[in-house]
């Protein structure tokens, strides 16, 4: 099932796999509110309007907790209640949606924020306490080891995440998906019953999704709806099953393993939080460590990191580097961060390979940001919209004070370095030419401006400048660039090293991030990618040996190599595979694992995969091994042998969040921000705790508006472009391919608006105005919802006023509104108007309009009031 | 053994990476209609057709892979299908193009492809109104007609084409053309069993004596815009002929005839005053 994702238009090659299973018999489901290239090649395709995608799966949810199949079939049971914590027990204080119109316990209106605790386990007491003697951090985490979660296996008590999770999605029936989603009742059934069909013992089912879920203010929740139908159909850490999450760019998905995100260090370890209790190292480790998952080793993580970035400085007298560190006091995102310049917060702006000025939110608003900067710097193939924003059209350079220096950067051929896709596969790309001219790579640019930053500062006796100073920062190996024309290129061999880590003394490279310790005689710089470079000549991302399955010698996958997540729950209890067709991991009870006991004899019984895949269960860990508690708790050992989860605190995939997330344990539906709907479900129009930024500028429509802005707008990506068409439009054989900015529209809207196929019609927001081209076609339908007709237009966002495919910016009609655990924007679903004929005005003009008729009595209070949830950046 | 492409438009995403390939192997540059120019270079593409995703329109002297789009059905009725086909030349085993050429500028190559050579050719177009698919075409600024080669020199050093190469579903498979016939017949099966009613081959050996890339089509050629039974004008040549040179005769007879009484006529008078 791929929903929230075009698949086949945005990640093609990806595609090619979807296409084999069709090949052998795999059915394919696309639910999408417009039928795309992907519903073409898809077996059904079931259309729902954007925004309801939580009703939709949690019709699923109940949908398949009711069925015969999930009710006769014990697999289902003996799944659930082993491998989740369906049985655990949650807080007697715990309050649901439907007790409290749409709202769960623990909400703060003032702060604009929950208060987590009522949604806790119920748990036995704690068998140990931290007494403040404890010297190590080993000893300090397992004095942390907290009470055993309290559950009832029978799943009767009412208080049981089952019996909760049946409450909460009971009123989702498939009627209600007719009523709000505006998908016929029976294309529902049909895909879940295929859903049904395909699960179970000898059939899985995977969920693909990408962006068309996580661009939303309850983004996700979405995909934890998923999840939650995943686990309920068996489909978690099983060949075939699954959830896919296709990430937005190539290698994104390594930007965020190694982050270019402001509130994650390297192996999604938090950064240190000014708000948090991060005063000293230990102090942070103490807070961030969990006591009872893998995660218990995030003290050796931590310190192997510090030790990568400051070398031989960090020492365990000086806490490793830790207290010279910046802290991070708020939401540093893009949104925010472009609130903060827009009000002159901030002096320059470094954007490499990134385009603000076409894709980011209320793009205008973003671009007259930028002409607030003092300074800023663009790095990229051509002269992007923003490198460009100074003499955009509206625009007269001489009010503008920002300086704009333009770096050209190198293309992806043009240097080494690996791309870490989607799966988590590492792939390393060789360089097969030099940049031409001055063009130059991201690493040349990083490593060269971290050294001159480096001399700089070198005399600075100012503390805060103590990081700079003190970066390890020897990536050159100048033998490497003898056959280049760039011959300060720094190296990714080098780099590769220092990422996969090794002991620092000696610059052994170590087997994997078991071998790392918290002592500083390791260095890491990425926990998750440990592994990847185990030994001198083995860099097993640029491996290529393919073979018809999993192909464990292609690249490398974190962690460890790991293709399939969790995979112990492809095994049943007693660890015995749950059918020989979806064979797995199960476990040998006559096979030497490898290992030797104390006494020197070899340990017999280990866990296997069938396709060399590596296993993320300890490998002699009995099926049957009972959980550890107090002091012997620590880490994996609090997990039973049944316990597939170990990243979890408590081993189980999680139906019901505790925490995690901030808007709620159980995805429930609430409208989008913008909406020409009134919330059917629940009271509760909007995530209580949605991102908002009430700044002049950005206004949002209310409820009050409906009736001036009633269609619903989605903004999405076509195959022909890249992203902000940065890369395409200027291609003449890509522009060609899709020349102008069109708008997709149903006959039955382009009949009332009096538009045709082809004319210039204009879409309005109190935003601003975006032209395009009208594309009246069948694969685009008005949905009926409760009664009421809605219609749903698409725009796809590629365009902007450079390059030889140029175009309006979509993006200057949507709003800075975001979803509250990620920050990410809603883009994918807002509400607007249209109508027939161009664009009243230049973006800059509209702009300037929209500023002067944005008195304060005008903002309603709901708008006026800034939530990036910790409340920082909003001076309005 | 002739080689070919088999293409099958049922896991065809449309995607364009043929259509993208193609020109870059090729050199082939953009199309010039498609854009406006200053000083020698494009500077604004202005070829929106409005005609579903598909604005490339038609194959040209520079245009050899045109993906079609074809809109059926409805999303509102729950019947909505989008068909997808990679058009290109068919290198035809009965060649119209190749067969009309009078300085034999087109040639079939060992590989049975059809090319057109660019230095022997002299751009008398008769090939352009001999093909049945409107493949062929005359470029302008080099005064030569030219179309898709089979990416002659990729294949004739074992390489497959370029298009084939940057499918990313293989829809499009390059290979021995009796190779292809008999899995693409297999998929045709398969197709039908899964519920394609309508899914048959187009330019298996029943098309102008079989086309070396031949297509795999979900519903009726003429939904994808292909002549069901294409014929070659020439081919109408001896009864064409025949009608022609029939027709003329009988109309100079009728002439004669029809002519032949007035002057006997005027004689007789003048005579008779004499």
């Amino acid at each position: 099932m791929i929903m929230g994702s075009n698949m086949a238009e945005c990640h093609p090659v990806a595609f090619r796999w979807v296409m084999k299973a069709k090949e052998t018999g795999a059915k394919l489901m696309h639910v999408d509110p417009r039928f795309t290239r992907t519903s073409a090649m898809a077996d059904i395709h079931a259309p729902i309007r954007a925004g309801t995608d939580i009703v939709f799966l949690g019709a699923l949810v109940t949908y398949i907790i009711g069925s015969e199949k999930w009710n006769s079939d014990p697999f289902y049971k003996e799944y659930v209640v082993n491998f989740s914590n369906a049985a655990t027990l949650i807080s007697g204080d715990y309050q649901a949606p439907d007790d409290l119109d749409g709202l769960f316990s623990g909400f703060d209106p003032n702060a604009k924020r929950y208060d987590v605790k009522s949604w806790g386990y119920q748990r036995e007491e704690a068998l140990v306490k931290p007494t403040g003697e404890e010297k190590t951090y080993a000893e300090m985490v397992a004095a942390r080891v907290p009470g055993r979660p309290k559950t009832d296996p029978t799943l009767q008590d009412p208080q049981t995440v089952f019996q909760i999770l049946k409450r909460h999605y009971a009123r989702y029936t498939p009627e209600m998906v007719e009523n709000v989603c505006g998908c016929p009742k029976e294309k529902f059934i049909q895909v879940a019953e295929t859903l049904l069909a395909n699960s179970g013992r000898e059939r899985t089912g995977a969920i693909v999704y990408a962006v068309g879920w996580t661009q939303h203010t309850v983004g996700v929740q979405f995909i934890r709806t998923a999840g939650i139908v995943q686990v309920l159909l068996g489909n978690a850490g099983r060949p075939g099953g699954g959830i896919l999450a296709l990430r937005g760019h190539a290698t994104i998905q390594g930007s965020t393993d190694i982050p270019t995100l402001y509130h994650s260090w390297s192996g999604y370890i938090n950064a240190a939080d000014a708000r948090k209790s991060h005063e000293t190292l230990k102090d942070f480790i103490v807070t961030e460590t969990v006591p009872t998952a893998f995660w218990s080793n995030t003290p050796k993580f931590v310190v192997s990191l510090l030790k990568a970035w400051f070398g031989d400085a960090a020492t365990p007298e000086n806490d490793f580097g830790y207290n010279s560190l910046p802290k991070i006091t708020g939401d540093h995102s893009h949104m925010p961060m472009f609130v903060l310049m827009n009000q002159g917060g901030i002096k320059g702006f470094i954007a490499i390979g990134q385009n603000p000025a076409v894709g980011g939110q209320n793009a205008e608003f973003q671009r007259q940001s930028l002409g607030k900067l003092e300074w800023m710097v663009v790095r990229d193939y051509f002269e992007t919209e923003t490198a460009a924003f100074w003499k955009r059209p509206g625009v007269d350079p001489k009010t503008i004070p920002t300086e704009v220096f333009f770096l050209p950067a190198a293309h992806v051929a043009e240097g080494t370095g690996t791309f870490t896709n989607t799966q988590r596969l590492l792939q390393q790309h060789d360089k097969a030419v030099d940049p031409p001219d001055e063009a130059r790579t991201d690493q040349w640019f990083t490593y060269h401006l971290g050294r001159r930053l480096k001399e700089l500062y070198q005399g600075s006796t100012r503390p805060r400048d103590w990081p700079i100073q003190n970066l390890y920062w020897d990536y050159l190996n100048e033998a490497e660039n003898a056959a280049w024309r760039i011959k300060d290129e720094p190296s990714a061999d080098l780099i590769m090293r220092e990422v996969n880590g090794y002991t620092w003394a000696d610059k052994k490279l170590v087997p994997g991030f078991t071998a790392l310790q918290d002592d500083g005689s390791t260095a890491c710089g990425c926990w998750i990618y440990s592994g990847v470079y185990p030994a001198e000549g083995q860099n097993r991302a640029a491996q290529r040996e393919a073979d018809e399955w999993v192909s464990p010698k292609w690249g490398f996958a974190w962690p460890a190599n790991r293709h399939i997540m969790y995979s112990r729950a492809s095994a049943d209890a007693a660890g015995n595979p749950w059918s020989e067709r979806k064979k797995y991991t199960y476990w040998d009870s006559s096979k030497d694992s490898g290992a030797k006991d104390a006494n020197g004899n070899p340990i017999i019984g280990a866990w296997v995969n069938v396709a060399g895949d590596a296993i993320d269960f300890p490998i002699t860990k009995k099926p049957t091994a009972t959980a550890k508690g107090g002091a012997e708790g620590v880490g994996l050992n609090f997990h039973d042998g049944a316990s597939p989860a170990i990243m979890k605190a408590d081993g189980k995939f999680w139906l019901f969040a505790p925490s995690g997330a901030v808007d709620g344990p159980l995805p429930t539906h609430y409208e989008p921000y913008e909406s020409p709907v009134t919330n059917p479900v629940y009271k509760q129009q909007r995530n209580p705790v949605a991102k908002t930024w009430g700044v002049k500028g950005n206004p949002y429509h209310e409820m009050a508006d409906a009736a001036k802005y009633p269609i619903v707008v989605s903004t999405y990506r076509l195959t022909e472009h890249y992203l902000s068409g940065t890369m395409s439009r200027w291609l003449p054989w890509l522009a060609e391919l899709m020349p102008e900015l069109f708008v997709e529209m149903s006959p039955e809207l382009a009949d009332e608006k009096s538009v045709h196929n082809g004319d210039w019609v204009t879409v309005v927001t109190a935003r601003g105005e975006v032209e395009g081209r009208a594309l009246v076609t069948r694969r685009m339908r008005p949905f009926t919802i409760n009664g009421q007709t809605v219609h749903e237009i698409g725009i796809p966002w590629h365009w902007g006023y450079q390059g030889l495919a140029s175009g309006d910016v979509t993006n200057d009609i949507s709003a800075l509104v975001g979803d509250p655990n990620v920050s990410i924007h809603e883009g994918k679903v807002f509400s607007c108007d249209l109508r027939a004929g161009h664009r009243s005005a230049p973006a800059p003009e509209l702009h300037q309009k929209l500023l002067a008729q944005q008195t304060d009595s005008e903002m309603t209070l709901a708008s006026l009031q800034c939530n990036d949830s910790l409340g920082e950046v909003c001076n309005a | 053994m002739p080689k070919g492409m088999f293409v099958d438009t049922s896991i065809c995403i449309g995607c364009k990476a043929c259509q993208v390939a193609c020109k870059e192997w090729n050199a082939l540059g953009e199309e010039p209609e498609h854009f406006d120019y200053a000083g020698g270079l494009p500077v604004k593409a202005k070829n929106f057709t409005g005609n579903s995703y598909d604005n490339t329109g038609a194959l040209s002297a520079t245009n050899w892979r045109h993906v079609r789009f074809i809109e059926r059905g409805s999303s509102l009725e729950g019947n909505m299908a989008w068909y997808m086909m990679s058009d290109s030349c068919k290198h035809c085993a009965q060649a119209g193009c190749l067969e009309v050429c009078p300085t034999h500028a087109l040639m079939r190559t060992d590989l049975g492809n059809v090319v057109v050579q660019q230095d022997v050719c002299n751009g008398c177009r008769a090939c352009i109104g001999a093909c049945p698919y409107g493949v062929i075409s005359y470029n302008k600024q080099t005064g030569r007609v030219n179309k898709c080669t089979l990416c002659d020199d990729r294949i004739q050093m074992g390489l497959e084409t370029a298009c084939a190469k940057a499918c990313p579903t293989d829809s499009i498979v390059f290979g021995e053309v009796d190779q292809l016939r008999v899995t693409a017949r297999q998929r045709v099966q398969t197709l039908k069993q899964l519920g394609f009613a309508k899914a048959q081959l187009y330019g298996d050996t029943d098309v102008l004596g079989g086309l070396n890339v031949f297509y795999l089509l979900l519903d009726e050629p003429e939904v994808y815009g292909q002549p069901r039974n294409p014929q070659l004008p020439q081919r109408n040549l001896v009864p064409g002929s025949v009608w022609s040179i029939g027709a003329a005769l009988l109309l100079g007879l009728s002439t004669l005839v029809a002519f032949r009484g007035r002057g006997v006529r005027n004689n007789g008078a003048a005579g008779k005053e004499a």
